[in-house]
């Protein structure tokens, strides 16, 4: 009898101590999970102010010296297309983190070149976009600017142990008590009184930073993206990128509609005309010659399966089957077990579908990333990696083959780069000679 | 011998009725739905089923979908997939319970009757019946990094196709016009160089030799 009410009892009060543990345990890990954010922005943050001082300044240096050769025998023309890319794969990082970091969306703005855009016509291209003019603005303002507002979140992080460590004896460094001998923010250091008070500053400096690290860090992204980014008058120019793409897009599928035309017109069509014929004859010859009729039937019938197989073929190069059955993760591992080449591939789309126009874009931009990849880079393995995340289908192709790929000079490349382009999508290269290659390609899309 | 048959497009069922029944099948039920499907599958208990991979409600991969639930539910069911395209993809998948009893054929093949209804008395009777554009794709994938195949002779890599396609050495050996002796000492030369066991059970062989071609990747 007394059994179970002792137990109840018991068991009460464990829960009720559980419940108090676990209230001081939930603010525990808050608190802990937020220490470490605060950590990690201001790490972060360090890291930013001293890239954005010594990339951004370097970057400036290189891009004026390079352009005061352009008198010289002409040697910055050589230079300023490749100092523009670098300053380009820079701020491109810029946007990375921001994004990454600080949850700070910056997306980029250029301007898709032709497909047959040689090595020439394509620096020139890259140096009329207002996209790098912007860039080339930014980089004095990134050393400045940018460089504080990164600073800031992180001395306030870290400057408030200077004045621990003043307040614990560094002091007496600095002074012997009788005079000012260091300043600690706007507390002057002239004994143990006022070293002190340094402490308890630090100590307001800290608890500031457990609160405003993030937020400042953010504001340093905000920033990048006010002096980076599309503003209201860019409006203009991305109206005449969306003209561009959808002139490609009107020519491309005015192409492609002009391709199945002719196939179907040279291919199955003309086949079943024989197949016609062929039965014709052989209406004909059934009682005067059944063995010619017999071959004629053969080759009515080699000739209906020739025609199967030229319509699959198109079928397959207007809209893959498997693509329409399974989506695009299954559509690229079907083309990854048809390659010559070990193909490994990651799907993370958590079962999500795209807009089937933008499914389509991302096969064939694979498809031939892929064929590009098998054909020209020697590899021996290719790894594809195709994943959703903020808003945008990212495609990372892999391959550890010789490199060296590069967009235009008729490598398919930059006919994927107009395809995406379409769709607001964009393709960065990674290749340098020797390999591994990595060819990026993001399209921003909704998933279903 | 009842079958099941599952295809959407009215001409096509019809001509696969008309076909099945000239050679003395018996259409136990012809649909032209995934649900259709199912409900046969289910009920009717055929002795081998005859599916499209692409049916309605959806018009995605429906029939593969039943074909492959009713596997799970009856193992060893026999199941010939049909379509107009091919995919390695879905080879595999219906490879995967090593079951065997599985065809996975384009439509073309429809054209030649008599290797058709071949494919279907093959599976039915619980062997393989893969289509040639399948073994194509998987000899090509293996060509990138096997050694082993660089080993066979042409004639030896020919025997391979035929066998992984599913057919026996008789067959086989009516196919290339040589002796079924002939054969004989091929498929133990192949086994010997790929490192497979021998096995007498011609369907337990041809799932050895789709299993080492498809190995790894």
């Amino acid at each position: 009898m007394f059994g179970p009410v002792t137990r109840q009892g018991a068991l009460g009060e464990t829960d009720r101590m559980d419940d108090a543990g676990n209230a001081q345990n939930r603010v525990g890990v808050r608190v802990r999970e937020r220490v470490r954010t605060v950590v990690l922005a201001g790490a972060r943050a360090l890291l930013l102010a001293v890239a954005s001082l010594a990339g951004s300044t370097l970057l400036l240096v290189l891009l004026l010296v390079s352009l005061a050769l352009v008198p010289a025998l002409g040697l910055g023309l050589l230079t300023t297309p490749r100092v523009v890319t670098w300053v380009r794969a820079w701020a491109n990082w810029r946007r990375l983190v921001a994004v990454r970091w600080g949850g700070v969306r910056i997306p980029p703005r250029y301007r898709v070149p032709p497909a047959d855009a040689g090595r020439w016509a394509r620096a020139l291209w890259v140096l009329r976009d207002p996209a790098t003019w912007r860039e080339l603005g930014w980089l004095p303002l990134d050393a400045t600017l940018g460089f504080l507002t990164a600073l800031v979140p992180a001395a306030l992080l870290l400057y408030p142990f200077e004045g621990f460590a003043l307040a614990l004896g560094l002091w007496r460094v600095f002074t012997d008590g009788t005079y000012v001998g260091w300043w600690y923010g706007f507390v002057p250091i002239g004994g143990p009184g006022s070293a002190l008070a340094a402490g308890v500053l630090g100590a307001v400096f800290l608890v500031a930073s457990y609160w405003l690290t993030p937020p400042l860090l953010r504001l340093h992204f905000l920033c990048t993206r006010a002096l980076l980014g599309t503003g209201r008058r860019e409006l203009a120019e991305r109206v005449r990128v969306l003209t561009e793409t959808r002139r490609d897009a009107v020519d491309t599928s005015a192409a492609e509609l002009r391709r199945i035309e002719r196939d179907l017109h040279d291919g199955a069509q003309a086949r079943l005309v024989s197949v016609g014929m062929d039965l014709g004859t052989v209406e004909a010859l059934m009682e005067k010659n059944p063995q010619k009729a017999r071959e004629l039937l053969a080759r009515a019938r080699q000739s209906s399966a020739d025609a199967l197989a030229e319509l699959r073929d198109l079928v397959h190069g207007i809209h893959p089957p498997v693509l329409a059955e399974r989506g695009l993760g299954d559509a690229v591992r079907a083309l990854a077990l048809r390659l010559p080449v070990g193909t490994e591939v990651t799907v993370d789309v958590d079962g999500g579908r795209a807009d089937a126009p933008v499914e389509s874009a991302a096969y064939f931009a694979v498809s031939e990333v892929l064929t590009n990849a098998v054909k020209h880079s020697g590899a021996a393995r290719v790894s594809v990696d195709l994943r959703y995340a903020d808003g945008a289908l990212r495609i990372a192709v892999t391959d550890d083959g010789r490199g060296g790929a590069r967009v235009g000079g008729g490598s398919g490349l930059a006919g994927v780069e107009r395809r995406l382009g379409t769709f607001d999508g964009v393709l960065a290269v990674s290749s340098p000679v020797g390999g591994p290659t990595t060819v990026t390609m993001e399209i921003p899309c909704e998933l279903s | 011998m009842r079958v099941v048959l599952a295809e959407d497009l009215f001409l096509l069922r019809d001509g696969l009725v008309r076909l099945l029944e000239a050679y003395d099948f018996e259409i136990a039920s012809a649909v032209e739905s995934g649900p259709e499907l199912d409900r046969a599958l289910a009920e009717l208990a055929p002795d081998v089923a005859v599916v499209d991979v692409r049916l309605p409600p959806t018009h995605t991969d429906e029939g593969l979908q039943c074909a492959l639930r009713a596997r799970r539910a009856r193992p060893g069911l026999p199941v010939l997939v049909l379509s107009q395209h091919v995919e390695r993809l879905y080879a595999r998948e219906l490879l995967a319970d090593g079951d065997g009893g599985v065809g996975y054929l384009l439509k073309d093949r429809v054209f030649d009757a008599e290797q058709f209804v071949d494919a279907v008395r093959r599976v039915a009777a619980g062997g393989t019946a893969m289509d040639p554009q399948v073994i194509q794709q998987l000899l090509l994938a293996r060509a990138g990094d096997g050694r082993p195949l660089g080993r066979l002779t042409p004639r030896e890599l020919e025997v391979l196709e035929l066998m992984a396609q599913g057919r026996s050495n008789a067959a086989i050996a009516g196919h290339l016009v040589v002796t079924e002796r002939a054969i004989t000492k091929h498929t133990s030369n192949i086994f010997a160089k790929l490192g497979l066991e021998v096995s007498d059970d011609d369907n337990r062989r041809v799932l050895a030799v789709l299993a080492y071609l498809d190995q790894g990747r």
